[in-house]
């Protein structure tokens, strides 16, 4: 069973944990989602929650999408997206906040990579240049198309289009969860440009071993205590 | 960069306002805990602050000292938890903001003058 969150990314930034250790944190805002249906295995053949996040002008929906989310009581929503297999009871026109998250939990975070565009295979794929000087006129082509059997074999690197892709960063630790804000800090980096959407999910591999890390400070009052 | 409001709201929460003001030239204090096992002592580091870094809670400080003859240069983190406190105990008159040539010197060629302060 899952537990998952739209948000946005908003940018990075540091912060203490308990120990004292400066560490970096992604920011994530997620104000909260609206759940626009409830899919189950009788109806729809398989169970999801279809979650709804940040409200768009009315002259950017069409009728199908008032309709739809008029049946949750809501307005429609820019990013629609399912939660599969989602954890705990709900109905349509429910709202999941960051709360449904704690600090020292880990997550997956779903996301589309920056695009860099059409790039080489030195860039791209992480190949090595040949050499610059003495003649060698090999500087950083793709290399050799393999053996001639008048086709390329298929996986073959070549220079392409690089980024703008989905990719999930598994078991990233929550550091911390402000729900006065709407936001969640996850340590280290996730996919994407800032304010591109993501999607949290609880992770699903679970490994015991992680430590918890934990922002420091955070009743406001602690840090200058213990100064 | 001007920071994201949303960012800097966040790290507000853990900036330190005991920080006295000092700068590079400076001879600091610096009274840092140290986790030993279990329990935890102070370990006073003291000599001259060389270079300032960043601005909000990614500010840094690295402080020179010269321990039995070999110089020793030690960077924290400017709101770290992990320093009881920081005391200036000289300022010092340098011409410029990082003190790198400083490395490159012993003994009398070492020393930086005292700065004058209009208190």
């Amino acid at each position: 069973m899952t537990k998952g969150i739209l948000g946005r990314k908003v940018g990075m930034t540091q912060v203490f944990t308990e120990i004292g250790e400066l560490i970096a944190v992604t920011v994530v805002e997620a104000t909260p989602n609206v759940v626009l249906q409830v899919k189950n295995a009788e109806t729809d053949g398989y169970s999801a929650l279809q979650l709804g996040y940040q409200d768009k002008r009315t002259v950017l929906s069409n009728k199908p999408e008032q309709g739809h989310a008029s049946k949750a009581n809501t307005t429609p929503k820019r990013y629609v997206r399912e939660i599969r297999n989602a954890e705990g009871e709900f109905n349509a026109g429910d709202e999941i906040k960051v709360d449904t998250f704690e600090a020292g939990e880990y997550v997956d975070v779903t996301g589309i990579t920056k695009g860099h565009g059409f790039q080489g295979n030195i860039k791209k794929d992480g190949q090595s240049r040949g050499p610059m000087s003495h003649g060698s006129r090999f500087h950083r082509r793709p290399g050799s198309m393999g053996a001639v059997i008048n086709r390329v074999f298929k996986g073959k690197l070549l220079p392409g289009r690089m980024g703008n892709h989905k990719r999930t960063m598994q078991n990233v630790a929550i550091v911390h969860v402000d729900v006065e804000n709407n936001l969640l800090l996850l340590k280290g980096n996730v996919p994407g440009a800032n304010k591109s959407l993501l999607t949290v999910k609880s992770t699903v591999k679970v490994n015991a071993k992680h430590p918890e890390v934990k922002m420091a400070g955070v009743s406001t009052s602690a840090v200058t205590e213990e100064a | 960069m001007r920071q994201n409001s949303i960012l800097e709201n966040i790290t507000s929460v853990q900036l330190r306002s005991d920080i006295p003001d000092f700068r590079a030239g400076d001879t600091v204090k610096v009274f840092a805990k140290i986790v030993e096992g279990s329990r935890e002592r102070i370990q006073l580091f003291e000599g001259v602050v060389i270079k300032r870094k960043g601005a909000g809670i990614q500010a840094t400080y690295t402080v020179r000292k010269i321990s039995s003859g070999v110089g020793v240069e030690r960077t924290f983190a400017l709101h770290s938890p992990r320093v009881e406190k920081i005391e200036v105990i000289r300022f010092g008159a340098v011409r410029r903001a990082k003190l790198y040539y400083l490395r490159a010197l012993q003994g009398k060629a070492a020393r930086i003058k005292e700065r004058r302060r209009d208190v």
